[in-house]
């Protein structure tokens, strides 16, 4: 066991997975020599060499096509695309051709790559380097959209994307990259995905997150717990497909629920949560499901990003307002 | 049968070489050196904002920073030969182009503190902002070009790009559609050898940037970037290539990143301390100033009033710059849209807070 950082758990698995598996290559621009820009790939150069870690070109479109080509060709392609604004130039290879690789051929090729991307602001980065794709991945039939939220999850989620037999877009909250470190130990143990994970239970309001949130939802379930309001957070990890059965059995429980994300409000993936619940578990509801999110604003430069991001009073705030609730 | 259908060469120009001596005669728009003298106070402008900017950084009074320090001559020799109403279109490490086409340095410090109304330039007002994405904008550039040559105008546009950029999709084809449609816009390919730690010989096999031109059907030359009078000339033939309804234009400007790509990376990583202290021989601003000294339009006297003007204009900027109230956050609504749709009121509250709105005039002053 090991304490390490979020992006430390990345650089584990991957180093674990290269070295299970001769079929892995990661891919992207400055992964080599320079570890990644995040270090997320720190190293892997010297363990793999340049032919199975590999420094492309400046091009979006072609490293998530190439790892398509790659992965029906067998090859366990790992794409790091390096910031999430400019992950969006591959949504059109994942939409119409990872996504669809395994259907179109009604099941004679697959597409097992794994895309990842630094994902959500706080960390005062250039315009494009802090934005929330994760709901235009998950309207994408066909593939898997993960976003762990600790070292722990980070290890065990990118092993079981990597592995997974169909695509997978893993989403990586660049802000707790470094903000916290866990005891990792490393054993090649992927945890499961398509599962949500109950990181803290209580019977008073479910609060529903994923990625980075979790971290400001953690902290307004600590303040709630102090006002003697015993809040159930759940981390949705798997955002595509998700965990619904969890999240009902939770809202069945509390009878509240709140969810918190990052990204703009309209047509967001807290308004996916949002809506099944009330369409599924109405009759367990005692107040309207809130949502806690951006705003239907561009993500700011640096000097307002935290005003844009939920904060943790937020998240209370709505909590509270779902907890009192009346008609 | 077998013949060749086609060949192509590509001209590489140099004047002014690594000390500073000319290589030949120099074009006419050069040959005063009392004109260059301006292009050289301008150069040292630009590195001492450059350098002030990396310092404000590092004290925690500006965020994460491109550095220009060693592309001097390329910003000069195109900044100095656009016209005003021209359309520039840039990554984000042409900010001596800004400053010569008006944008001021209060405005790139606001813009490097991540404070949107940096790109809310009072200069230079159809110039577009910044573009982060890599080559986004070469298409953007092609538009711009098409709608300047329907509107039967006389200007160029150019387009500001790396050498990592000439990877990207986004700029084969908006190359591609200015050569179909013999637009007026330049690709200005600052070749400066590195895209953060991607050497420019893994980014492509090609042999030069220029070639890429090639395929689209479109002059291309290579020039040596650090020499502003190859810059100036390559520039002003391919801008009058453009106004005189010919066509677009790519240069490739051979240069070198004396710096770390951002105050966020550390290029020592991934590069040798000889291989930068080899380009440091051929920088930009040294080999004017031999050749202005020689000629003797520059001396020791000038030198150092002209740094003292330089410090005395930055450090104002700066003053400037800091003493700008912060954003609002109900900025994030402000120009969203023409009109705010009244769906969204309730979010721009939500972002305002409790609080009542500061007083004060709305539009912040700008300097
Ligand atoms: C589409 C896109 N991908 C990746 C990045 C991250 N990034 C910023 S600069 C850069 C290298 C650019 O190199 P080059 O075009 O040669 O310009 P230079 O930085 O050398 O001036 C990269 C990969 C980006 N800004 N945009």
């Amino acid at each position: 066991m090991a304490e390490i950082t979020l992006v430390e758990a990345i650089n584990l698995a991957l180093s674990h997975e290269l070295q299970r598996d001769e079929s892995v290559v990661v891919l992207g621009q400055d992964v080599g020599r320079d570890g990644g820009v995040f270090r997320s790939t720190l190293g892997l150069v010297d363990k793999f060499g340049p032919e199975r870690v590999i420094d492309t070109p400046l091009a979006e479109g072609m490293i998530a096509g190439m790892a398509i080509g790659m992965a029906v060709e067998g090859i366990r392609a790992v794409a790091e695309i390096q910031f999430s604004g400019f992950a969006y130039t591959c949504i059109d290879q994942i939409l119409n051709h990872a996504g669809r690789m395994r259907y179109r051929t009604r099941g004679r090729m697959s597409c097992p790559m794994v895309l990842r991307t630094p994902c959500g602001g706080g960390i005062h980065a250039p315009e494009h380097h802090s934005e929330s794709p994760e709901a235009m991945f998950a309207h994408t039939p066909g593939i898997r959209v993960v976003y762990p939220s600790s070292p722990k999850s980070a290890y065990g989620l990118l092993l079981a994307a990597i592995r997974d037999p169909d695509p997978v877009v893993f989403l990586e909250p660049t802000r707790l990259y470094r903000l916290f470190k866990e005891d990792v130990t490393d054993d090649g143990a992927a945890l499961p995905l398509d599962t949500c994970f109950t990181l803290r239970e209580g019977t008073d309001v479910t609060l529903v997150t994923w990625g980075g949130m979790v971290h400001e939802t953690l902290q307004a379930a600590d303040t709630l717990a102090e006002e003697g309001y015993a809040a159930e957070v759940l981390d949705v990890a798997t955002l595509k497909p998700y965990d619904l059965e969890t999240i009902l059995a939770s809202v069945q429980r509390t009878g509240r629920c709140v969810v918190v994300s990052e990204a703009p409000k309209t047509a967001g993936f807290a308004s996916e949560i949002a809506a099944a619940v009330g369409e599924h578990g109405l009759l367990y509801l005692m107040a309207p499901v809130g949502r806690v999110t951006g705003y239907d604003s561009v993500m700011p430069l640096a000097r307002l990003e935290k005003q844009y991001m939920p904060s943790a009073e937020r998240i209370a705030d709505a909590a509270r307002l779902a907890i009192g609730w009346s008609g | 049968m077998e013949k060749a259908v086609a060949r192509f060469e590509i001209r590489y120009t140099q004047f002014l070489d690594e000390h500073g001596k000319a290589t030949g005669e120099f074009p006419d728009h050069s040959k005063n050196p009392d004109e260059l003298v301006d292009l050289y106070r301008w150069m040292v402008l630009m590195r001492t904002y450059d350098a002030k900017a990396i310092a404000l950084q590092r004290t925690g009074q500006l965020g994460t920073y491109a550095p220009i320090l060693g592309q001097e001559a390329i910003e000069a020799g195109v900044g100095s030969t656009m016209h005003s109403d021209d359309v520039f279109l840039m990554t984000y490490r042409e900010q001596g182009v800004q400053l010569m086409r008006g944008v001021t340095m209060t405005e790139l410090f606001l813009y490097w503190s991540g404070d949107e109304r940096g790109s809310d330039y009072q200069g230079p007002r159809r110039d577009f902002p910044i573009c982060i994405t890599i080559a986004a904008h070469c298409t953007h550039a092609a538009g711009a070009a098409y709608a300047i040559k329907l509107k039967g105008e006389k200007r160029a546009v150019v387009c500001a790009l790396g050498d990592g950029a000439t990877s990207k999709g986004d700029f084969y084809e908006g190359m591609n559609a200015a050569g179909a449609w013999k637009l007026p816009v330049i690709f200005l390919v600052t070749n400066n050898q590195w895209a953060i730690s991607v050497p420019r010989s893994v980014q492509s096999a090609a042999e030069t940037l220029a070639q890429k031109a090639i395929a689209a059907g479109i002059p291309n030359e290579q020039v040596d970037g650090n020499d502003i009078v190859a810059v100036r000339d390559a520039m002003k033939r391919a801008l009058e290539r453009a106004r005189s309804g010919e066509g677009p234009s790519l240069i490739e400007a051979l240069s070198y990143r004396l710096s770390d790509h951002t105050t966020a990376d550390d290029a020592s990583r991934y590069r040798s301390a000889d291989e930068v202290a080899e380009a440091w021989k051929r920088e930009p601003v040294l080999r004017l100033r031999n050749y202005l000294s020689a000629a003797g339009a520059w001396d020791r006297a000038r030198e150092e009033a002209l740094v003292r003007e330089c410090n005395e204009q930055v450090q104002a900027a700066v003053q400037a710059y800091l003493d700008t109230p912060p954003p609002r956050p109900a900025d994030m609504f402000e120009h969203l849209y023409e009109t705010l749709p009244p769906a969204l009121e309730s979010q721009r509250l939500e972002a305002l807070g409790p609080e009542p709105e500061p007083a004060g005039d709305k539009d912040t002053a700008v300097v």
